[in-house]
This record gives C-alpha cells, structure tokens and sequence, in this order.
C-alpha cells in the first residue's frame, strides 16, 4: 500500500501549551484510521495542523510526495485534503444545495469574464456541478432538503451535509471530527455504515475523531490514542483496547 | 439551463420597456427638470448601492470608501473629457478602471482586516483620497473643477445601470460569487472548501471599486462643476444606508434602497435639516421591524408566488 500521509515529529505551541507534540502518524492509500484521546488531547489541534489553519512549530508534514508546510488551507485543499468540523461550520444562511456547490469551486474552470458575460464554458460547467451536487445530497439522503436553508437542517442532517461538501472537493483524504457528536445510538450506526460505503464507493482514505470508542473500534483499521498532546499507543483495535495505558487515560488514575 | 438564458433575456427585455417609457415621458415634458436630475441620480445610486453590496452584503467585507472610490472615476472622468477631450466612454471605462487599481492596490494590505477595523480603515481611506484630490491644483483643488461638458444623459445613466445590475447579478450567480458567498457565511469553512479568501475579497473589493468610478463618471459629467465635498464620508454612509436598507446581498434591495433614499432626500431637498432625522427614525424602525432590510438575501425573483411557480416548473 503506498503511503498517503506522513508527520515526522510535529509539534504546536501554544504560548506555553504543548497542545501537540511530537506527532507521529502515517496513513496508506485507502485505510481508514481512528484517532482517540481524551477531551483537550490535541486532537483538533492536530487537524488544524494537517489542515493548514495552524503551522507547526516544528516537524513537517508530508501528503502525497509533498511537503504541506506553508501551505494555506485552501491549497491544501485543493492538494486533496478535506475536512469537516467539531463544531459544525455550515454556509448557514445558504440552501443545502448551495453549501455542496461552493465545494466544487477549485474544480471548475470557467474564469470571471466566462461568468460575468454567461458564455464558454460556464452553462456547461454549472449544470455539471448541480448535477454532480444533487447526486451527493441523494448519497446522503439530502435529496429532497436541496432548496432548505441549512441552518433549518435537524442536527444530524447538518452533520451529514458537512461531510457531502467535503466530498464536493473530491479529496483523496477526508479528515472527520467528532461526525457522530450529538448523534442517537441510530444515526451513528447509519453514519458509520455510511462511512465504510463512501470509502470504497470513492476510493477515499479517511482519518477520523471520535470520543465513541465502541464506534471507533468497530470500525476503523488503525488507531491512535492521543493524550496531552503525545501518541500514548498505536495499533490495531483490538491492541488498543487492551492497552494499559489507554485504559488508564480513559478511566483516569492508575489502571 | 436555457430558462436562465430566457430569464436573461426577460430581464433586458423589462429593462427596454422601463427605459422607453421613461425616456418618452421626459421629451413629452411629463417629467421636469428637477425629478429627471433625481432619475438620473437614482440610476447611479443603484450602480453604487449594487456595487457596494458586492463588497458588504455578497462578500461580507464591511467597507465605507465607496465615495473615495467615486470621487477617482469622478475626475479621472472630467479631467480626460475636459483637458483631453477623450470620447465619455473611454473616460468612463478609464476612471472605473483608475478606481479599480486603486481599489485592488489598497485592498490587498486591509483586506486581512475585519469587521469594524476594515471600517475604519476604508473610511480613513475615502476621505484620503478626497483630501489628496483637495490639494491637487490641475483639478481645482477644493474650489472644484469647472467647465465638465454635460455629456450625461438618460441612455447612459440608465444603460450602464442595467449593464451594472447584470455583470453583479451574475458574478454572484457563478462559482466566483459563491466563493465570495461562502467568505461571508463562514470565513474558515470558506478556506477548508478550497476557496482562496484574499483573492476573493479583493476581486470583489476591485470590482465594487471598478463599478464606484465609472458611477463617479457619469455623476460628475451632470453638472458644469464638482468639488471634493461631493465625495465626503457621509456620502459613503450614504450607500451604505441603501445597501443596509435594502437589504445585503440583495440586488433586489440596492435598488429599492436607492430608490428610497435618493426619494427621500429630493423630497426633503428644501427641508435638509429633517433629511438627517428622517434617515434616523427609518434605519430605527427597519433595526426594529426587519434587520435584514426590506429584501435581506432575497431577490424578488425569489418571492413567493414566483419561487412556487418556479419550483414546480423546475421539479417537472
Ligand atoms: N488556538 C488556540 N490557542 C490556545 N490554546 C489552544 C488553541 N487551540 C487549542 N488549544 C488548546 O490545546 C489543547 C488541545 O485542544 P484540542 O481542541 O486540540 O483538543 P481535542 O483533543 O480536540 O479535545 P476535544 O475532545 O474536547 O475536542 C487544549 O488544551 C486547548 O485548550
Ligand atoms: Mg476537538
């Protein structure tokens, strides 16, 4: 399997916080791999670091062949990363339909005159992306909230929307975090049949948060646990959940 | 797709009707001198209230230069009509164009500015701008420039309106607007799409500023004389209070609003001193009633009956 993603030691300072350190990960062409830690664990912190919106202090970060260092989110997006939020980040005001468009933006390529004067290629490509739109909302059974305004979306659907646009980037590496928060029991196990079904359908390689860990471990490959900021252990579900030092970081205390 | 075309089509279509009856009612004589001054003045406070929406409603980018940016196409425009002779159209397309750098050279640094720090930024530089004009001798300093050729008439005003109202209607319509769209819903959501926020911001910034000259252009070549107190900052609170009222992100509303405002003020022309007050309790009222203007992110092509038909058309 040829190797996706690779940090070498990265770390990100916060003033004096180690928010990260010493990050270590890989990730090959296809996996789909669970990063776990408890609240405050620099969990996010490492998104934003592979996402561009942080740089690291140190370190570097590799994403097929590439150096991603210096680079801004919307490049790196464009490189094949996309993401979703914690705390949902929806166009709010816009229509469902809209939120998915605005990701195909780096994909079309009629220029500002093409638009302004409504010819080229601009019907052409505008009528592809709706259409390519629409088919995404249908995947994720958005369909027919298409003309909605997403802020009008129930939580789990906005949830859901979130991951339709960031497939609309036609990223080779889709990072997910925390997509079952303030889901019921029922929409996490359709989510992440969901998940596995996107993955193969779009041959994507998936690097996902969640604090559920009898979710994470059914479903992931791979998975790092991340305490203050370190990698305590790394391994397949079945070590991890045996692992001293991740039941200590779970259950607090000495284990 | 073709209904776009078509809808196209009936848009321009409306906007001849509109013109010819207009301009029939002004050779009739039904319109005088005073309200036909107030159409032409409507018609470039909708260029500039649409164009400034692009930049604050669309886009998000609270900016309140937008009569720094008139005051450049304003005499750039009269200094190449009247020193230089150029034919109006070149002088207007040149002072939107002078406006338009200007507006891309100065939008680059304030750009990474937000919310009320752009603000002040951008109304610092309107009355800059003025004041450089204020002290520039060859263009009258703050006496004015005199002997501007009256090359403004109806077809113009109205042409380079509609001209305006479609180039934005359609910018924000393509996957450019939407990248500016998604900068005002959510900057970081915007960035993580793969939208290049700088680049969009200024694109908007440089075509708001573009569209603010050529309407300083065609304000200037209405009168014999203009002076730099034409273009203070209250006439940039002026646009904004069109925009605001109308409704951001709405060309819809930039229309109404200028429509109103540009109403009130002639209508109050003999009373200014109630003009002010008048604005106050009308923005008060809106703040209170509906804070997203008459028409907040709503075309009237959106409304009701028309968006029904128009959905059942679209699903069939
Ligand atoms: N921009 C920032 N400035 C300062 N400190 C920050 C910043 N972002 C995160 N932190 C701190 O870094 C640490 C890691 O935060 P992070 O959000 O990455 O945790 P997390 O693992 O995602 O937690 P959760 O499970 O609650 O989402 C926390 O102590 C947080 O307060
Ligand atoms: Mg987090």
């Amino acid at each position: 399997m040829a190797e996706l993603l690779k940090t070498n030691h990265v770390s990100k300072m916060f003033g004096g916080l180690k928010a990260v350190s010493d990050f270590d990960v890989y990730i090959n062409q296809g996996e789909l791999i669970g990063l776990i830690g408890p609240n405050g664990a620099g969990k996010t912190t490492a998104f934003n670091l592979l996402t561009g919106v942080y740089q690291p202090t140190s370190g570097t970060i590799t994403f097929d062949g590439k150096s991603l260092l210096g680079m801004k989110p919307y490049q790196i997006t464009q490189h094949g990363i996309a993401r979703t939020f914690q705390n949902i980040r929806l166009f709010s005001e816009l229509s469902v339909l809209d939120n998915v468009k605005i990701a195909y933006h780096s994909h079309v390529k009629y220029g500002l005159l093409e638009a302004v004067f409504r010819m080229g290629r601009y019907f052409q490509e505008e009528q592809e992306v709706t259409e390519k739109s629409l088919e995404l909302l249908k995947i994720f059974k958005l369909a027919d909230k298409a003309y909605e305004t997403a802020k009008n979306l129930p939580y789990g659907a906005q949830r859901r929307l979130e991951i339709a646009r960031a497939l609309a980037a036609q990223p080779k590496l889709l990072l997910l975090d925390e997509p079952a928060a303030g889901m019921n029991p029922q929409e996490t196990q359709e989510l992440m049949e969901m998940i596995r079904w996107i993955r193969s359908q779009f041959g994507l390689t998936i690097l996902l948060i969640e604090h559920d860990m009898s979710l994470v471990m059914g479903i992931c490959e791979r998975i790092y646990v991340l305490e203050y900021g370190q990698i305590i252990a790394h391994g397949v579900p079945e070590e991890i959940k045996h692992n001293p030092d991740v039941i200590r970081a779970y259950l607090g205390g000495e284990a | 797709m073709n209904t776009i075309r078509k809808n196209d089509l009936l848009l321009i279509g409306l906007g001849i009707v509109v013109f010819a009856v207009l301009q029939g009612m002004m050779t009739e004589g039904l319109i005088g001198a005073f309200w036909k001054l107030n159409i032409f003045i409507i018609c470039i406070n909708i260029i500039l209230s649409a164009s400034l929406n692009l930049i604050n409603g669309y886009t998000g980018q609270f900016s309140l230069g937008h009569a720094g940016f008139m005051a450049v196409g304003a005499y750039v425009g009269v200094v190449l009509t009247t020193n230089f002779h150029w034919p109006f159209l070149l002088a207007l397309v040149a002072g939107g164009a002078a406006a338009a750098l200007l507006g891309c050279l100065i939008g680059l640094p304030t750009l990474r500015l937000n919310g009320d720090y752009l603000a002040i930024a951008t109304l610092g530089l309107g009355e800059i701008i003025r004041i450089v004009i204020m002290n520039i001798q060859y263009v009258g300093g703050a006496a004015g420039f005199t002997g501007i050729p009256h090359l403004t008439t109806f077809p113009w005003v109205f042409f380079v309106m509609l001209f305006t109202l479609i180039v934005v209607k359609n910018f924000v319509n393509s996957t450019h607007g939407r990248a500016c769209i998604a900068i005002r819903e959510n900057e970081i959501a915007a960035e993580a799409m793969g939208v290049n926020t700088t680049k969009y911001k200024v694109i908007a910034f440089t075509i708001g500023a573009a569209f603010a000259g050529v309407a300083g252009g065609l304000f200037a070549h209405c009168f014999y004389i203009i002076n730099p107190s034409s273009f203070t900052f209250m006439q940039s609170f002026n646009y904004l209070i069109m925009v605001v009222m109308g409704g951001l992100g709405s060309l819809t509303g930039s229309i109404a609003g200028a429509f109103v405002v540009t109403f009130i003020s002639a209508a109050l022309a003999s009373w200014p001193e109630f003009r002010m007050i008048i604005y106050a309790l009308a923005l008060i009222l809106l703040m209170f009633y509906r804070p997203q203007g008459l028409f907040g992110y709503i075309e009237l092509t959106q409304i009701g009956i028309i968006q029904r038909l128009k959905l059942k058309g679209g699903h069939k």
